[in-house]
């Protein structure tokens, strides 16, 4: 085991190296800060389009990536990506839905401890993550000899592409397995930018009252170049897909610019949204939690807001 | 067919909690204690997969002190058979709460293993995956719905990027997701009889897990809150502010 070696297993993008990828990287410049490292990159796909993506990044070794894929889930991938980072000090992922249904499988594989949600990397044993949907930031240590850590892509900046002198390796693929199979998958089209990765998020609550009325939100977000967002009411209410809540339990975002509308602002929507630049508030609740942690204020009528907004853009 | 449930005792969603100002922990003292938010949906799930007919048996486990009966006999009411209580007041963490799991999945042999997908305290969305690596059993986490289908059970799967289905083969773990179902209120006489009903009490001693903390949580801090913020009176204020001030547009 080399403990100056960081493995970032990649998770599949549609066209590049990933948002959430090169904020995993931005990870590894910050364990760079107290130990010199090693920086080696696994694909979890082959395509050529994420494979040149993942040499032009600067200070990478080597990128691994496998001549053949099965499949993609996590019974597959556990296994062969245990044997692949036997040798590494550090295994980083994204603590994303991919990475979340990943990581826990490799780490019991090596009888090991992950540590999730990673914020802050404090020294080469010590790290920062959120607890009680962020109600607390505990530090946590750990001795064992390999660390697997979940990274928490809002805590991080993505590093960006550079002048890439990175190893091309393919190694032997994963073994298929027949315990899990995949049926079907409803992805979202994306008209607008990506929840995570945008600098501007437009999030809408309960008191937009139905599915029609986000119609206003997503004019507000084509004025602004937004994504769009929804507090966990709104999802469960139906108004939106379960892939916009921002919260403990949905995305963890920090934009420029964060606009909500008509959500109050429970504990664990905050979790989600709470480390965003600017937040905006409109809200006709002047006691609504929301307003605790906005910057700027506006007790008044969404509906009066919105129609404003949009034409005064 | 038998269905295990893991559950875990938690602060009450509803309480606010902070850290001691020390950083030693976090204050919960004279806190409300509930079944995990996502336990309780596990719970659910697999009381309507009895009452489909697709399990015979539900047997609900929990692991920590003896106040974890409590939600023990909180799951019984709601419709559980059986429990296990796995008794230690050594703290926990996933990786031993996961090999305690499959210690008694492999006394007891359930079809499906049901868990919510991460505890509303620790939030560490770790332990199902873990039981399932353990066990050599297919996954499906973040459940937003669950339908036996012949042999397999298929799962859609609430993704960042949408919702996918995979078809399990059994035995199978599944983490739930908070969409999957709307957990039911116990009634007084199930929670009467809830107390007859079969608890079982195990050490991690009897079933032979170290429980060494890998991790370990030093201290406790406050999150740097925000600095208060302002009113607006007008859209037009708002927009000023952001371009002039707060320079974001």
């Amino acid at each position: 085991m080399n403990n100056a070696k960081v493995l970032v297993v990649l998770e599949p993008a549609e066209s590049g190296l990933g948002t959430a990828n090169a904020r995993v990287l931005g990870a590894v410049t910050a364990l760079r800060q107290h130990l010199p490292l090693e920086c080696d990159l696994v694909l979890c796909t082959n395509s050529p389009m994420q494979i040149d993506a993942a040499v032009a990044m600067p200070d990478v070794a080597q990128v691994m990536w496998p001549d053949s894929l099965p499949d993609v889930q996590a019974e597959t991938l556990a296994p062969w990506l245990a044997s692949l980072a036997s040798s590494y000090g550090y295994v980083f992922i994204a603590s994303n839905s991919f990475g979340k249904n990943l990581l826990p499988r490799l780490a019991a594989l090596l009888d090991n401890q992950p540590i999730t949600d990673v914020t802050a990397i404090d020294s080469p044993h010590r790290f920062q993550r959120p607890i009680y949907a962020g109600s607390a930031i505990a530090s946590v240590y750990t001795e064992q000899t390999q660390k697997l850590l979940g990274i928490r892509t809002s805590a991080f900046n993505a590093v960006a592409p550079g002048r890439g002198t990175a190893r091309k390796v393919v190694v032997p693929g994963p073994a298929g397995q027949c315990q899990s199979r995949l049926v079907s998958e409803e992805t979202v089209a994306l008209e607008r930018p990506e929840l995570t990765a945008a600098r501007v998020v437009v999030a809408g609550g309960r008191g937009l009252l139905n599915r029609d009325n986000f119609n206003l939100l997503y004019r507000l977000a084509d004025k602004l170049g937004a994504a769009v967002g929804a507090s966990r009411a709104a999802v469960d209410a139906g108004f939106v897909a379960n892939d916009m809540q921002v919260g403990q339990t949905g995305k963890v975002i920090a934009p420029e610019l964060y606009i909500a509308v008509g959500i109050s602002g429970a504990v664990q929507h905050l979790a989600g949204m709470s480390e965003s630049r600017v937040v905006v508030a409109i809200n006709k609740d002047p006691d609504a939690p929301i307003f605790d942690v906005a910057d700027y204020g506006l007790v008044a009528d969404l509906f009066d807001v919105l129609p404003e907004l949009i034409t005064q853009l | 067919m038998k269905i295990l449930v893991a559950i875990k005792r938690v602060v009450d969603p509803g309480v606010r909690v902070r850290p001691f100002a020390d950083g030693s922990g976090m204050d919960l003292a004279a806190a409300k204690m509930s079944i995990n938010p996502f336990c309780e949906i596990a719970v659910e799930a697999a009381i309507r997969l009895k009452e489909q007919g697709f399990a015979s048996e539900i047997l609900v486990v929990s692991v920590g002190p003896a106040v974890v009966q409590e939600q023990l006999r909180a799951a019984l009411a709601l419709g559980a058979d059986r429990a296990i209580h796995i008794n230690t007041d050594e703290p926990l963490e996933p990786l031993s709460i996961a090999k305690l799991l499959r210690a008694v999945v492999i006394q007891e042999g359930p079809g499906l293993i049901l868990l919510g997908k991460q505890s509303i305290d620790g939030d560490n969305n770790q332990t199902g995956q873990m039981l399932a690596a353990l066990c050599n059993y297919p996954q499906g986490t973040f459940a937003s719905k669950i339908n036996p289908m012949g042999d397999e059970v298929h799962v859609t799967r609430e993704l960042d990027g949408g919702l996918q289905t995979l078809a399990l083969s059994l035995p199978a773990v599944i983490t739930t997701d908070l969409r999957l179902n709307q957990p039911r209120f116990p009634t007084m006489p199930n929670i009467i009889k809830a107390r007859q009903k079969p608890l079982r009490t195990l050490t991690p001693a009897e079933l032979g897990i170290d429980m060494e903390l890998r991790v370990i949580t030093e201290s406790l801090a406050i999150p740097r809150s925000r600095p208060a913020g302002v009113k607006v009176q007008s859209v037009t204020e708002l927009l000023e502010k952001l371009r002039t001030e707060a320079r974001v547009l």
